[in-house]
């Protein structure tokens, strides 16, 4: 069967309904909520603070520490809560994904740490978890060079789309899923994997599907860091 | 080329501000081959040729000359080691410290003892960000008494106002001794503390507004 129309009636470029939010926990130096369909990342930034133990400090810059982890309840069968062998994956991929965007030179012997929480999937975690942990760092002022927005793309019964759902990811016969992030101003891509079948061909279509997405999310990470400081100036 | 987003105008990380050769990246910018690219969450300023972004969020970044108000985490043979809510701690030694003459076997618990809070000067910052205080100058001491509250640094500016008349307004009307840090921290000592704690705080809630002056007179019951 050919997938000739999306199971939830989307266009194939078009994304879930995605709703971004800075400032949302008091307590860290910057946070972030970023919702996308049903998937609701949290992120948290605490630092630049003093690195122990001593020898992981860099003398010459900050260092960047990611971690990712689902709630146990984010998914539908209760997932064991703490770190495991996909959480740890993840946390990797997204530490590189966000370091060509920081510039931590100013904060040597340092580090920043970024927390994600998922507390809902419906796929596309780490994407939306990379989403919000760069608005989060933007919201705690550490120097980027470039904001970073990701989104997955993919293949669904030989139908290039983004923003795969869940049904979709699961899809009989046959689908394939790409995250990408970008680095939108100079459309540097920073992060890269493929779960699944592709050819060669096909990759610079999907590619080119992913930017486009991208400079979408970006305008909404946009709009949400003026959102809060904005509004700060107004009222 | 040329200047692409205005002066006074919002900029997230990546904005490019302007293009070409003809500015300068001053604070919260840099440059990445032609183009002048914020790096922070600011108001964008321009001094000629140079472009600076005032900041709207971030921690604190020491400067050579800033008085701040830190708190003694750790003593050594030779100083003590100060907590001044940066990523790293600051040093302050013993020929910095005091006028008074110290013995070399003193002890220094005598002087500044763990947790006590402090008003310093800033007086060199290492490429490693190795910092040295210094207690000599004009209102520098220990903090007795009074309360320390937090803000946010980048209000500080606006808590001092212009040739610190803000600051000076809220001494004579709360009748309260208020020394603020350029690092965040704000020491309130009197009677009339918690009315100057509450001036603070909306000072900080509301610094972009016209008039607060006139409002925080009103609040103080001054004229």
């Amino acid at each position: 069967m050919v997938y000739s129309k999306r199971i939830d009636g989307r266009k194939f470029d078009e994304l879930r309904e995605i709703e971004a939010k800075v400032g949302v926990v008091k307590s860290a130096d910057g946070s972030a909520m970023f919702r996308i369909g049903d998937t609701v990342a949290i992120a948290a930034v605490r630092g630049p603070r003093d690195l122990y133990p001593k020898f992981m400090q860099n003398p010459k810059k900050g260092i960047l520490r990611c971690n990712y982890n689902m709630v146990s309840f984010s998914v539908d069968e209760r997932i064991r809560p703490g770190p495991s062998r996909r959480s740890r994956e993840i946390s990797l991929v997204t530490e590189n994904a966000l370091l060509p965007a920081l510039n931590l030179e100013e904060f040597p012997n340092a580090v920043v740490d970024v927390f994600i929480e998922i507390i809902q999937a419906d796929a596309g975690t780490r994407c939306a978890g990379i989403c919000a942990a760069s608005l989060a760092l933007a919201d705690a002022g550490i120097p980027m060079r470039d904001m970073v927005c990701a989104v997955s793309v993919g293949k669904v019964g030989g139908k290039a789309l983004v923003d795969l759902n869940k049904k979709e990811e699961d899809y009989e016969e046959g689908s394939s899923d790409m995250p990408v992030a970008m680095l939108p101003r100079k459309n540097e891509i920073s992060l890269l994997q493929l779960d699944g079948d592709m050819k060669p061909d096909d990759i610079d279509g999907c590619l080119k599907l992913a930017i486009k997405a991208c400079k979408k999310i970006s305008e909404i990470q946009r709009n949400a860091l003026m959102g809060k400081y904005q509004m700060e100036k107004e009222n | 080329m040329g200047l692409i987003i205005k002066e006074k105008e919002f900029v997230i990380p990546g904005d490019v501000i302007a293009e070409g050769i003809d500015y300068l990246p001053g604070n919260g910018v840099f440059r990445d081959g032609d183009q002048l690219v914020a790096q922070q969450i600011g108001i964008v300023n321009l001094d000629n040729r140079l472009i600076k972004l005032v900041p709207l969020t971030g921690a604190y970044k020491p400067k050579i000359g800033d008085v701040v108000i830190g708190q003694v985490v750790n003593m050594g043979f030779n100083g003590w080691t100060i907590d001044i809510c940066f990523s790293n701690l600051a040093m302050l030694s013993v020929r910095d410290a005091t006028s008074d003459f110290i013995d070399k076997k003193a002890d220094l618990s005598r002087y500044y003892d763990f947790d006590d809070y402090i008003t310093a000067k800033v007086l060199n910052i290492s490429k490693s960000n190795l910092i040295d205080l210094t207690m000599k100058g004009h209102g520098l001491m220990k903090l007795k008494d009074g309360i320390i509250i937090d803000v946010s640094p980048s209000k500080v500016p606006r808590i001092i106002g212009k040739q610190g008349s803000m600051i000076t307004m809220l001494k004579n009307l709360s009748n309260c001794k208020i020394s603020v840090g350029q690092n965040g921290k704000v020491w309130i000592d009197g009677d009339n503390s918690g009315k100057a704690i509450e001036a603070i705080k909306l000072i900080e809630k509301e610094s972009h507004i016209p008039g607060l002056t006139e409002k925080i007179e009103k609040m103080l019951g001054g004229k």
